[in-house]
């Protein structure tokens, strides 16, 4: 990766809440890389942390969840920030201007006794040395782009009087009023209809060539994710297990993890078989994080004495990074040393 | 499978009033289910799809009669070969048949009563319709409790303990309680994880196997429906716009509804990406206490003509299927490749 086209850097993040039972280690430390303009699909079933992770970016963890370690760089066209740790100022700033987010329920994050458009106005004004009118016309000009009919006359509107989609729409409306450079949207269409969620998934396709953002889309949903991202991390238990193109991820996944997810899944025009392949048990709870790689109690592939021992960790093979032991056989696995590593691959990484 | 239906619901209407003002009077109706005809044939799998608002759950409770329909009828098929009409029957003569008829709801969580053990949610049923003595209602508890996957000492332990997976299987064992001959599966696995849907998905599929379970499985996911259902219905606003076996539905619509909806499943094969194209709708959601005029999908659909403007599509027999569509005969509509087709082009 070219250095100028670094976007975000996360390096070695740690989350953890501090319950009355003990520490939940949400994340865990987590290791990913954005460029400008990518689309990045954070996947995984609830609970392993693809949400800590994401709030973490910007402070939006609440207590009793703490960032303990790690960092998370900005490249900014200005230079470099870092944002853990970061004084409340900077956040701020750095907060919509930068990074903007959206979440799964629209109505959570907007006023319900606000209209939209002061809403938007109110983000814009913040962040610009712009005036009301001005403004307003920027709020207008977003929502027409984000596809709200009538964007004058809905503009005055409250929240309530808009359908489910129509309100994510006014949320990336609003979110993306500043111009981030990077929107991260979690969940934003697992509360939609599957029409309603194929066009969300096509505006933020649309929004994103033409305003040339990155977006970071947390999701559960596999098919969510092929449809939009470039790369893709796949997290369990706090920890990303594979990390790469969304294509190679998807067509033929290393890790047995994120194997396992795919063909768990029932598809369109699958044969119709009688049983699915589920993964036996289930994600254990919090508190409990098997010893060693933490997916080894359900995992097909495990070896007793070592994957119960040893905790892998993220190492290259055949041009992504899977965090499975079963590819770390030797000290240091060479690039494209993967014992079923295909030309293709290499070619690729 | 027997050509009687274990229950054939014929011109199933319920609407919900709107009232307003101070008094409260009544100023029109939502239809949440209008007219619907649908035959569940005994030990098979009905799936029932469509966006939020069509009326699909309704038409569940309304099977469970958890809603009284407003007009229609349900002909039930008792064991013995009778059959009842359930739509009209009394709150106290329905006892028999909602021992026959069960179901299982979306939310593992809020379902399940807190405050009681897994012996006395799943027990309960059996406790009411008088099944057997306190002993054999422990042990029959037991024996469910194995069926289902989680062990028999569970059974003194209270919902918290237990994962969203594990409270979804305690709902299906207390839905089996009293071997019901229909289930009423309300977006049964829309909650559950990935890894956990599927491992639900086949214990459904082998308890079905093993009693000739009949299920009507209500969801939005069209991969889950095309994976358990052996026919299809599709809802529209109320009605039903298209019905037909679930491999011809899939492969090839009659009605554009369909095929948007189709078109609109996000598929995690990337090779598939490059084979499909999304079918647009137009516009949002229809509104249920709104209903168009003429066809109700017209403002939506692409291929809409003056005559859908006008004219309400009856549900009609298209080729040996059912499909409330003007031009279901003109149109070439796109399905999904079936796994042949798909191995090609990959």
């Amino acid at each position: 990766m070219a250095a100028g086209d670094v976007l975000l850097e996360i390096e070695d993040l740690h989350t953890h809440f501090h319950m009355d039972d003990g520490v939940v280690h949400a994340v865990d430390g987590v290791d990913l890389r954005m460029r400008k303009g990518e689309t990045l699909a954070i996947v995984g079933e609830s609970g392993c942390g693809k949400s800590v992770m994401a709030r973490s970016i910007l402070h939006l963890v609440d207590p009793p969840g703490r960032i303990e370690g790690g960092k998370v760089t900005l490249h900014r066209p200005d230079g470099p920030v870092e944002l853990v740790g970061a004084h409340k100022r900077l956040l701020r700033q750095v907060r919509w201007k930068d990074i903007a987010m959206v979440f799964q329920e629209p109505m959570a994050s907007l006023s319900l006794v606000h209209t939209i458009g002061s809403q938007i106005i109110e983000a814009v004004r913040l962040h610009e040395n712009v005036g009301k009118a001005e403004a307003r016309k920027r709020a207008i000009e977003m929502l027409d782009r984000v596809g709200i009919p009538m964007p004058q006359r809905r503009v005055d509107a409250y929240p309530f009087e808009l359908s489910g989609g129509m309100r994510q729409r006014a949320m990336i409306a609003m979110a993306l009023s500043c111009r981030p450079s990077l929107l991260i949207a979690d969940e934003p269409t697992t509360a939609l209809d599957v029409t309603t969620q194929a066009q969300i998934l096509e505006l933020l396709r649309d929004l994103q060539d033409e305003l040339g953002m990155a977006i970071m889309l947390i999701t559960h949903d596999l098919g969510v994710a092929a449809q939009v991202a470039d790369t893709m991390a796949v997290m369990y238990l706090g920890r990303v297990v594979e990390y790469g193109s969304a294509e190679q991820v998807l067509s033929q996944p290393r890790h047995p993890y994120a194997q396992a997810l795919l063909r768990s899944m029932p598809r369109l025009g699958q044969a119709r078989q009688r049983r699915l392949a589920a993964i036996r048990g289930s994600v254990p709870p919090p508190y409990a994080r098997p010893e060693g790689c933490s997916f080894h109690p359900r995992c097909d592939h495990a070896v007793e004495g070592r994957c119960d021992v040893v905790t892998p960790r993220l190492t290259e093979v055949g041009g992504r990074e899977v965090a499975c032991l079963l590819y770390q056989d030797e000290p240091e696995p060479q690039r494209g040393g993967a014992p079923d590593d295909t030309p293709d691959d290499r070619e690729e990484s | 499978m027997s050509t009687e239906p274990l229950l054939r619901i014929e011109g199933l209407t319920k609407h919900f009033p709107v009232r307003s003002g101070l008094l409260g009077r009544q100023v029109g109706a939502v239809r949440a289910v209008d007219e619907v005809d649908l035959d569940i044939a005994p030990g098979s799998t009905l799936g029932l799809v469509g966006e939020s608002g069509c009326g699909k759950t309704t038409l569940g409770r309304c099977i469970v009669r958890a809603h009284d329909p407003t007009s229609g009828r349900m002909l039930y098929r008792r064991p013995d070969g009778s059959v009842i009409d359930v739509a009209t029957l009394k709150e106290k003569e329905l006892k028999p048949y909602r021992a026959e008829v069960r179901m299982i709801f979306q939310d593992p969580h809020s379902s399940l009563n807190p405050r009681k053990t897994l012996r006395e949610i799943i027990g309960e049923p059996m406790r009411v319709h008088g099944y057997g003595t306190p002993d054999e209602i422990a042990e029959r508890v037991g024996d469910l409790l194995e069926r289902v996957g989680l062990r028999r000492e569970y059974a003194s332990r209270y919902p918290h303990a237990f994962s969203g997976g594990q409270r979804q299987r305690v709902g299906i064992a207390r839905a089996l309680a009293l071997s019901p001959r229909l289930v009423v599966a309300d977006e049964a696995v829309s909650a559950l994880d990935v890894s956990v849907r599927a491992q639900i998905l086949n214990l459904l599929m082998d308890l079905q196997e093993e009693s000739g379970l009949g299920f009507l499985f209500v969801s939005h996911d069209l991969g889950i429906i095309e994976h358990v259902a052996d026919v299809v219905a599709v809802m529209y606003l109320g009605r039903v716009v298209e019905q037909a076996p679930t491999e011809e539905l899939y492969r090839r619509p009659l009605h554009p509804y369909t095929e948007a909806l189709l078109s609109a499943v996000p598929d995690p094969d990337p090779a598939a990406k490059r084979h499909r194209e999304r079918i647009k709708l137009l516009g949002d959601i229809a509104d249920p206490a709104n209903v168009p005029p003429g066809c109700p999908f017209h403002p939506r659909c692409v291929y809409a003509k003056d005559e859908c403007r006008a004219d309400r599509p009856p549900l009609r027999e298209v080729g040996g299927r059912r499909v409330a569509c003007h031009f279901a005969e003109d149109l070439d509509l796109r399905g999904v490749p079936g796994p042949e087709i798909r191995e090609v082009t990959a």
